[in-house]
């Protein structure tokens, strides 16, 4: 055995491209950060996903034990799997953080979003935009002669739907909280 | 109640109590408006010693080189927005090389923050990416409890800088002490032992392995001396061939029957040969840098490899492992030891011994082999002196940034953990003289060498000013070439001998720069007389900058250019013709 004679490669290629070289999926997943709750900590957090070039997707943070000085940060990322066990690695690490749970593979999990519409129209479009509100489970939060403010909670994707239809309709602004997401059982 | 109140005091007179309580003999730092009333309580005692420096980067690589030098975390102190400013590079360099630091910066009061006040800068939103964690102190009350807090976070763990910014109110107000042992460090514990299922599988693997290798890094260092000696009884044990990249030298002995040098882009043949023919590689406290993988597709591509770090996320980053360790290397080295020990010591002998007749073939080529001059200074000469002249004493060596820094790595051979303090992660130049500064205030009786470029050595050259008015006798050995030396060495290989801006005119006569500063300046530009200059600057009783005048367009070889593997190794002048094509030179 001499190391001298396994294969040459090209140069072609740079030191720097640590992807894998055989293409994966890119996949989406949901987490759940627990952190210290004080001020930084979520810069700290952000810092983290823009400084290494990760994406976010959707994210929620709001104290939710006051006692325990806690917040949790709710974040939709991308990547293939390996970027995303680096994603959980790395928030893992950090000191403010306690606990990072990944939703998407810990079992089934619920995850919500709230989101505010605002439809202007009038006539039959403004009937049309009410009658499929009635469908989706929107609530009227808002009613003008000609413009209406549905709130409604959901899936991401049936935001997305329920947006979609109202685009003809007179969609004309959307407000969206991002994912709340928590895991089913105990 | 009495005893409350006897723990109440200024913010001020808290943090010099906070230190003293967490064993801090040395700060260095520069003071300035928003640091005052700290400066008034360090007036007031003589318990914790402060170095002035000349320039806040250098306070910061001072404190980076006591740190390393005696595994105790670095302190320094300096004033709010320029001061803090002026941190930054050495937060960062502390940051890559996992250095524990507590570095106390001054901020404007509390009422002025965001009012774009003199001096103020948002200190912990610029140094939030270069430390490990940082706080803003806004309360007395929480004052104490936060220094014993950044304390126990630099030093847990992966070590690392803190910083904690400090408003001159807060410094000013009154509150109640908070003693180390009644803060609550419990949330910030890594887990140190590693799984010992894990362990079994690499013990299974050592046995049988025909082709091992270690590839140890700066984590064995940081572990502590235990750590090092743990491995040099693995090493012994097992009759396996070690390696180290920049950072872990000293680690296992450089005199040690099983070292193969360092390895990485200008490591030995024997090394990276080593590594990429190995058939188990086991990484102990290294991080696989792109200094050490060159190409990643084509990184040790026969290899089973194991990882023992503290740190999860330097787990499978790079290059995927097939065994993670997640934990301390001490107490994983223990546990190692202890079940091969117990399973009956086995090894692959049959195996090993052709591994090793294998390596003594690579040993053979001599790859540090290089041509000698009568008439000008090789700088590979000049370490080889510079080695046999200082070899057994007490001696610590710091570098600056560049070909120096690799012929140092090289040519000096380390026998213990923490004598070799370098800036491996930031390549940070304007490191090594304050560095050396650090490491010569914690030992005081020690030679401290600083092998320097005169390039890298003029960025922090105003530290001179420290090291004779705190008697510190730093040897400073300059290789002067009058170029950016690795600069232009990339130049020549990479970009058609277009030598852009890599050449240093008007340098200063060192000789008088030192008479300057009040030092003594030692110059040599003949190979005979240089073992007389060495001689005379370890002699001399004070800080010496040697200007040692080397051949001006020496190589630095072995090489792996960018983007080429292991295999693929530049031996020599000869073989540079070409080899780097488009794609390599677009990587640093």
């Amino acid at each position: 055995m001499t190391a001298l004679n396994i294969k040459r490669g090209s140069t072609s290629h740079s030191a720097y491209d640590l992807r894998d070289p055989f293409t994966e999926v890119i996949e989406s997943h949901t987490l759940a950060v627990t952190v210290v709750n004080e001020s930084g900590v979520l810069a700290r957090v952000i810092g983290l996903f823009s400084g290494r070039g990760y994406n976010i997707d959707s994210l929620t943070v709001a104290e939710v034990d006051h006692e325990g000085h806690r917040s949790r940060i709710t974040i939709v990322t991308r990547g293939t799997p390996h970027v995303i066990e680096q994603i959980k690695a790395q928030l893992g690490r950090l000191v403010p953080v306690f606990e990072v749970h990944d939703l998407t593979v810990e079992g089934p999990s619920v995850q919500r979003e709230l989101a505010l519409i605002k439809v202007a129209g009038k006539g039959d479009h403004r009937i049309e935009a009410l009658r499929l509100a009635e469908i989706f489970r929107a609530n009227v939060v808002d009613s003008t002669l000609e413009s209406f403010v549905f709130e409604m909670t959901g899936t991401p994707e049936k935001i997305d739907a329920f947006a979609d239809l109202m685009r003809p309709l007179g969609l004309c602004e959307i407000a969206r909280t991002g994912v709340a997401a928590l895991s089913r059982g105990v | 109640m009495t005893k409350a109140n006897a723990g109440t005091m200024s913010g001020a007179k808290m943090i010099v109590k906070a230190l003293k309580d967490q064993g801090v003999e040395v700060v260095f730092g520069y003071p300035g408006g928003a640091v005052l009333p700290i400066y008034d309580e360090l007036f007031l005692q003589n318990d914790i010693r402060h170095i002035l420096v000349r320039h806040e980067q250098g306070a910061i690589h001072m404190a980076e080189g006591y740190a390393r030098s005696t595994g105790k975390p670095g302190v320094a102190l300096v004033t709010s927005g320029p001061g803090a400013t002026n941190a930054v590079t050495g937060l960062t360099d502390a940051l890559l090389d996992s250095i524990p630091l507590v570095v106390l910066s001054g901020q404007v009061p509390t009422f002025m923050i965001g009012t774009d006040g003199f001096q103020e800068a948002d200190t912990v939103g610029i140094t939030r990416p270069c430390t490990k964690m940082n706080w803003l102190v806004k309360e007395t009350e929480r004052l104490a409890e936060t220094i014993h807090t950044a304390f126990h976070v630099a030093t847990t763990g992966r070590p690392g800088p803190v910083l904690v910014d400090i408003p001159k109110d807060v410094q000013f107000a009154t509150g109640e002490y908070t003693a180390p042992e009644r803060v609550k460090t419990s949330h910030y514990q890594p887990k140190v032992k590693g799984d010992i299922d894990q362990i079994t599988r690499l013990v299974e693997l050592l046995e049988k392995a025909e082709r091992p290798v270690f590839y140890t890094g700066g984590g064995v260092i940081n572990s502590g001396p235990a750590a090092s000696q743990l491995l040099r009884e693995l090493v012994d044990a097992t009759g396996f061939p070690v390696t180290s990249t920049l950072m872990g030298l000293g680690a296992y002995p450089a005199s040690g029957r099983n070292w193969l040098g360092m390895l990485g882009m200008h490591g030995l043949y024997e090394a990276n040969l080593a590594m990429h023919g190995c058939d188990l590689m086991i990484n102990i406290g290294a991080r696989f840098d792109d200094r050490i993988t060159g190409r990643v597709k084509d990184f040790s591509p026969d290899s089973v490899k194991a990882h023992i770090d503290i740190d999860p996320s330097s787990i499978n980053k790079v290059i995927r492992v097939d065994v993670p360790i997640l934990g301390d290397v001490g107490h994983v080295l223990e546990d190692l030891l202890r079940i091969w020990k117990s399973r009956g010591r086995k090894v692959n002998k049959e195996g090993l011994a052709k591994w090793w007749s294998q390596i003594k073939e690579w040993q053979a080529v001599n790859c540090l082999d290089f041509k000698n001059s009568e008439k000008t200074i090789k700088p590979q000469y000049a370490l080889q002196r510079l080695e046999a002249l200082t070899k057994g004493m007490d001696r610590y060596i710091t570098t600056e940034v560049g070909q120096h820094q690799m012929w140092a790595a090289q040519y000096l051979g380390f026998e213990a953990p923490n004598r070799w303090m370098t800036s491996g992660g930031l390549g940070t130049m304007g490191y090594g003289l304050p560095a050396s500064i650090g490491v010569q205030i914690a030992h005081p009786e020690a030679l401290v060498i600083n092998v320097a470029g005169e390039a890298s050595w003029l960025m922090n050259m105003q530290e001179m000013g420290t090291a004779m008015q705190f008697r510190a006798p730093v040897k400073q050995f300059i290789l002067n070439n009058e170029r950016l030396g690795m600069v232009r060495q990339w130049q020549e290989l990479l970009h058609g001998e277009r030598y852009s801006h890599s050449w240093s005119e008007s340098l200063p006569d060192f000789v008088k720069l030192a008479e300057a500063f009040g030092c003594k300046g030692i110059k040599c530009s003949d190979p005979k007389d240089l073992d007389d200059a060495i001689m005379e600057m370890i002699r001399y009783d004070g800080p010496v900058i040697f200007d040692c005048l080397v051949e001006k367009h020496e190589n630095c070889f072995p090489m792996i250019p960018s983007g080429k593997p292991h295999n693929e190794m530049l031996l020599g002048e000869a073989e540079t013709q070409g080899v780097i094509k488009a794609g390599g030179a677009v990587l640093v």
